[in-house]
C-alpha cells in the first residue's frame, strides 16, 4: 500500500510538468498576447497606443521572449522561490490574488457538497427501498425538474424574488458595508446570512443528480442476496440497509472525489457570475479572455494538481472501504 | 391451541410434537396481468431432529416455500392465506404466517429460532465485511452476547464446521474462502443460535460433487450433535436419496408427492416423480440409442489429434501437457471439478485462447491435416466453420436483441454463404431439425424456455455443417425431464450429420449416457482417458475413483458412506521446480 502511494505520488510530478506545459502552450495559442487584448481595451474607450509603448510593454512583461525562456522562467520562478509571476491585469502577485478568492470558493463548495449529499443520499436510498411508491416518483419528479433547469436561470429567479418580493440585497457573498472590512464576527455572520442563495441553487441541480445515482446504485445492491441473507438473520430492517447495501453503493461516489476537487476552481462559473460571487471561477474566466498567462497558468496548474491529488485520495479510499481492492 | 391441533392428527405426529406444521399456506405474487400463485395450498410438517427434502424443478415453487417460513419471500411476493405455526422447545406457538414481515416477532425467529443457508454462498455472504463480523453480529443481535464473547464463540463456531484456524478465518473476506468454505461459513453462521430448523435453499447446487459430499456430511454431524431439523430444497433426487427422511415432490406450485423417502424412490404414485426418478436412473447407464449403435471404428484415423497442449494463465498452469484424440463420429466426454482446466481445453480446441505450446491437428474433410495450434487469418477462419460451440448458459449465450432467425443465420450471414429467401428457408430446415417450430423464428430468445433456448443454440452451432462440436456444460443449466430431450437431440443430430463431440461435464452420470469415451481432468492434466463405461463404473485412477465415489447414489437403501474418500494428490519427487508448482497452485 505504502509502496503504491509512493510510486503514485512520484508519477505526479513528470505529470504536472507535462500538463503546466501544455496549459502554458494553449493560453499562448490564439494569435496576439496580453498587450494586445490591453490595446484593444484601451482602444475601445479611445486611448491609443503607440507601437513603440507596446514593445515596452511587452519588454516589460517579458512577452518579447520565446515561448521555452518564458514558460521556463515562469516554472523555476515556482521552483524556487514558490513565486507564480505577476498578474498583468491586476498587477499584483498571482499567488495572492489566488488565495484571496480560494477560502471563499473552499467555503462555498463545501457546504454546496454538504447540503448535496445530506439531501440527495437519504432521498436515494427511499427512492430505492420504496421503488414506485408515490414518495418515489414525487422525488422523481422532483430530480427531473431540478437536472432540466439551468441553474444561472435558477439563480436569476430566485434573486429576482429574493429583491423584489423580500427586499433582500443578494449579489456577492458580503454587505457593501463588510466587503472590505477585516475578518469578525459579524462579517461572519453576514456571510452565513447570504450563503444560502448560491448554496441552494448549486444544491439544486447536483442534488437531482445524485439522487438519480443512488437510486440505481441501491437498485443494484437490493437484491443481492447477501441483502437476504442479512433479513434471515433476523436484523431489522434499518440496520441492515445501513450496514449492507448502503454501505456498497456509497462505494462510486468515492471515486467522485477525484473531479470534485478540481471543481472547486472550475465549477459553477456561470452561477458565480450572475450571483457575483468572489470566488475562483470568474478570475479563471477573466484571465483566459484576457490572455492572463501567468494567472490563467497558474489556475490550471493548480486545476491539475487537485485533479491528481483528488484520484490519489480516492484511489486510497476506495482501498481502505473496500477489501476486494485492499486485498487483491 | 393444542385442541385446535388435535382435532387434525397426522400419522407421523403420533410419536412426538412436530416442529413446524404447514397448513393450506398459499403465496402469491401480483402481477400487472393477475396474481400468479408461486405456491399453492401446501402443507406439511416437520418434525424435530428430522430432514425433509423439499424437490422440484425449475418454478416449482420450493424456494417460495422456503422463504414464506421466514417471511423473507421477494417483493411483491406476500403470503395470501395458510398457516406456518412452529412449536417452540419451550412449549410456546407461533403462527408464521400471520406475523407482519418487519414485525419484532418474525425478527426474533429468524436466525435465531430458524435459520437459513443459500444456493451461491460466495454472494450470500457480504464483499465488504469479514466472516467474522458477519457471524458475531447473529451471536450479538440474538443472544446479547458481548463483542469478546461472539468473537470467541464465532472461532468456536468455524472449528465446528471444520475450517482451519479459526482465529485467524475470522478476520478474512469471503473472497479470500474457497468455494466449498464459504458455504462452511454459512453454516456456522447459520448455526450460531443453535437454531431448531436449519433451511437450506440448494447449498450445494453450486459446489462440486467432492465438496457437496463434504457439506451434506457435515450437516448431516451437526444434526446429530444439536438434534434440529433441516428443510433441505434440492432439484437433485441423488441428494435426496441420501439424506432425506421425507420428500415433498413439487411442481408448478402444488405438491405432486409427499410422503417417507424409502416410498418416493421405491413405490412412487404420481407420474411426475415416476419421472424424476426414471431421469436420475437413466443416467446410471448408457443412451439406448447408443447402445443400439454400431460400434465405433477404432482404427480410424483421428479427426482431432492433440499432443502436449499446454496453456497458462499467468503461474496458473490450465492445460498441463494433454494430449487426447477425438474419432470421427465419436462423443468424446472430458469431465472433471472445477478448475480442472476442461473448459480451457473446449476453448482452446475453438482457439478462443492460443495455447502456449503443444499441437492440435485437425483433419480437414478434404483429408488435409491442419495444425489448430498454429493456424493464422483466413486458414484459421476456415476451420472455425468446421469447429463450433454450444454453451452452457442458455440465457447468456443468445443475443436478447437478435431474432431467432438472426441468431441461428448469422454463421451464414458472416461467413456470405447464403442471404434473402434462401437463408429463410435454411434457418426454417435448421429450426426443424431441431424440434423447433419456424414459425417462431422472428420472435427474440425471451420468449423462449431454457431448453428451446439450448435447442436454438444447437441450431446455431450446426448452421455451417460443421465436424466437430465442443458441447461445454450444455446441459446442466436445464432441468431434468429437458436435458434428455437435448441430449438425445444432440446424439440424433449426431448420427445424422456424422459429428464428432467434445462434451465437456461435470457431471458423471450425463457422460455416461451420452458418452463413447471419456478423459478426466485434474488441475490441467488429463489424470485418465478410457471407454466410457470402464472410466465411470469401474476407475484406474485414485482420482477418478474419489469423485465417482463422492456421487450420491440415487438409491436410499444404499447410503453408506464410508464408501467415500478424498483423493489427496502424492506428493511427487523433491523436484524444485515441481515444488513451485504446488504452492502457487494453492
Amino acid at each position: 500500500m505504502l509502496k503504491f502511494i509512493i510510486k503514485r505520488l512520484l508519477w505526479m510530478i513528470p505529470s504536472l510538468f507535462a500538463v503546466s506545459f501544455l496549459a502554458f502552450v494553449l493560453i499562448q495559442l490564439p494569435p496576439g498576447d496580453f498587450v494586445t487584448t490591453y490595446i484593444a481595451t484601451l482602444a475601445s474607450s479611445n486611448e491609443v497606443v503607440d507601437q513603440n509603448t507596446a514593445a515596452a510593454l511587452r519588454e516589460r512583461f517579458g512577452l518579447d521572449q520565446s515561448m521555452l525562456v518564458q514558460y521556463l522562467k515562469w516554472i523555476w520562478g515556482i521552483l524556487s522561490r514558490g513565486d507564480f509571476g505577476i498578474s498583468f491585469e491586476w498587477q499584483q502577485p498571482v499567488s495572492g490574488l489566488i488565495w484571496e478568492r480560494m477560502a471563499l470558493t473552499l467555503v462555498l463548495a463545501l457546504a454546496s457538497l454538504i447540503a448535496t449529499w445530506a439531501i440527495a443520499l437519504p432521498i436515494g436510498v427511499y427512492s430505492a427501498v420504496k421503488k414506485y411508491s408515490i414518495g418515489d416518483y414525487a422525488f422523481t419528479a422532483f430530480t427531473f425538474f431540478g437536472l432540466s433547469i439551468p441553474s444561472f436561470l435558477l439563480a436569476l429567479v430566485l434573486m429576482y424574488i429574493a429583491a423584489v418580493e423580500f427586499g433582500a440585497d443578494v449579489g456577492g457573498l458580503f454587505s457593501p458595508e463588510f466587503e472590505t472590512a477585516p475578518w469578525s464576527i459579524a462579517k461572519m455572520l453576514d456571510l452565513l446570512s447570504r450563503l444560502w442563495l448560491p448554496v441552494a441553487i448549486l444544491a439544486v441541480s447536483s442534488t437531482a443528480s445524485l439522487i438519480r445515482v443512488m437510486r440505481a446504485n441501491m437498485l443494484d445492491e437490493l437484491p443481492k442476496p447477501y441483502v437476504t441473507t442479512a433479513r434471515a438473520k433476523g436484523l431489522s430492517e434499518f440496520r441492515l440497509l445501513i450496514k449492507y447495501p448502503l454501505r456498497i453503493a456509497l462505494n462510486p461516489f468515492i471515486s467522485t472525489i477525484a473531479w470534485l476537487l478540481p471543481n472547486l476552481i472550475s465549477g459553477s462559473v456561470v452561477v458565480a457570475i450572475v450571483l457575483n460571487l468572489p470566488t475562483a471561477a470568474p478570475l479563471l474566466l477573466q484571465a483566459l479572455m484576457a490572455q492572463d498567462m501567468y494567472l490563467a497558468g497558474a489556475f490550471v496548474l493548480l486545476i491539475c494538481a487537485l485533479t491528481l491529488i483528488g484520484s490519489l485520495i480516492s484511489d486510497i479510499l476506495l482501498a481502505l472501504v473496500d477489501p476486494r481492492i485492499r486485498l487483491e | 391451541m393444542t385442541d385446535i391441533l388435535s382435532i387434525t392428527p397426522r400419522p407421523s405426529m403420533a410419536a412426538g410434537k412436530t416442529l413446524l406444521d404447514v397448513k393450506n399456506l398459499v403465496t402469491e405474487f401480483p402481477l400487472r396481468t393477475g396474481i400468479f400463485k408461486a405456491v399453492n395450498d401446501i402443507s406439511f410438517s416437520i418434525e424435530p431432529g428430522k430432514t425433509l427434502c423439499v424437490v422440484g424443478e425449475s418454478g416449482s415453487g420450493k424456494s417460495v416455500t422456503a422463504r414464506s417460513i421466514l417471511q423473507i419471500i421477494d417483493s411483491p411476493g406476500r403470503i395470501a392465506s395458510g398457516s406456518i405455526i412452529l412449536n417452540r422447545q419451550d412449549g410456546t406457538s407461533v403462527d408464521l404466517a400471520r406475523l407482519d414481515p418487519r414485525s419484532k416477532a418474525i425478527r426474533a425467529v429468524r436466525g435465531r429460532d430458524i435459520a437459513m443457508i443459500f444456493q451461491e454462498p460466495m454472494s450470500s455472504l457480504s464483499p465488504v465485511h469479514t466472516v467474522g463480523d458477519q457471524i458475531t453480529e447473529v451471536l450479538r443481535l440474538h443472544l446479547n452476547m458481548s463483542k469478546a464473547q461472539a468473537r470467541k464463540e464465532a472461532a468456536e463456531l468455524l472449528r465446528q464446521v471444520e475450517i482451519p484456524n479459526p482465529e485467524q478465518a475470522l478476520d478474512r473476506y469471503a473472497f479470500q474462502y474457497s468455494g466449498g468454505m464459504r458455504q462452511r461459513a454459512m453454516i456456522a453462521m447459520a448455526l450460531a443460535c443453535k437454531p431448531q430448523l436449519l433451511i437450506a435453499d440448494e447449498p450445494t447446487t453450486a459446489l462440486d460433487v467432492t465438496t457437496q459430499a463434504e457439506i451434506l456430511d457435515l450437516i448431516k454431524r451437526l444434526q446429530q450433535t444439536t438434534g434440529m431439523a433441516v428443510l433441505f430444497i434440492t432439484h437433485d433426487m441423488g441428494v435426496v436419496a441420501q439424506i432425506a427422511d421425507d420428500v415433498l415432490v413439487m411442481h408448478h406450485g402444488v405438491i405432486k408427492e409427499y410422503g417417507p423417502v424409502d416410498q418416493i424412490f421405491h413405490t412412487p404414485k404420481d407420474p411426475y416423480t415416476k419421472m424424476l426418478i426414471g431421469s436420475v436412473l437413466k443416467l446410471e447407464q448408457k443412451a439406448e440409442i447408443r447402445l443400439a449403435r454400431p460400434p465405433l471404428d477404432t482404427t480410424a484415423e483421428p479427426i482431432l489429434d492433440i499432443r502436449n497442449l499446454s496453456m497458462h494463465f499467468g503461474e496458473m498452469k490450465a492445460l498441463n501437457d494433454v494430449s487426447i484424440a477425438l474419432l470421427p463420429g465419436e462423443t468424446l466426454g472430458i469431465v472433471g471439478e472445477s478448475g480442472s482446466g476442461k473448459t480451457t481445453l473446449g476453448r482452446s480446441i475453438m482457439r478462443l485462447y492460443d495455447p502456449a505450446s503443444g499441437e492440435m491437428h485437425y483433419r480437414r474433410a478434404d483429408g488435409r491435416v491442419v495444425d489448430l495450434a498454429r493456424l493464422e487469418g483466413r486458414e484459421l477462419k476456415a476451420a472455425r466453420r468446421e469447429l463450433r460451440m454450444v454453451f452452457q448458459d442458455p440465457f447468456g449465450s443468445l443475443n436478447p436483441r437478435m431474432t431467432v432467425a438472426q441468431v441461428i443465420g448469422e454463421p451464414l450471414l458472416v461467413n456470405g454463404l447464403s442471404k434473402g429467401k434462401e437463408l429463410d428457408e435454411r434457418v426454417c430446415h435448421l429450426m426443424d431439425q431441431v424440434g423447433l417450430d419456424p414459425a417462431g423464428r422472428e420472435r427474440y430468445p425471451h420468449a423462449f424456455s431454457g431448453g428451446q433456448r439450448q435447442r436454438i443454440g444447437i441450431a446455431r452451432a450446426i448452421t455451417l455443417n460443421p465436424r466437430i462440436i465442443v458441447a461445454d456444460e450444455a446441459t446442466s443449466a436445464l432441468d431434468v425431464s429437458v436435458r434428455f430431450q437435448v441430449l438425445d437431440l444432440l446424439m440424433r443430430l449426431q448420427d445424422e450429420l456424422k459429428l464428432a463431440y467434445i462434451f465437456i461435464s461435470h457431471d458423471i452420470g450425463v457422460i455416461r449416457y451420452m458418452c463413447d469415451r471419456v478423459g478426466v481432468m485434474y488441475r490441467g492434466r488429463l489424470v485418465e482417458v478410457g471407454e466410457a463405461d470402464k472410466v465411470c463404473n469401474n476407475p484406474d485412477h485414485p482420482y477418478t475413483q474419489a469423485l465417482i465415489s463422492a456421487i450420491p447414489r440415487p438409491d436410499p437403501r444404499d447410503r453408506d458412506r464410508s464408501k467415500r474418500f478424498r483423493y489427496i494428490e502424492p506428493s511427487p519427487h523433491i523436484d524444485p521446480s515441481n515444488v513451485k508448482n504446488r504452492s502457487s497452485a494453492r
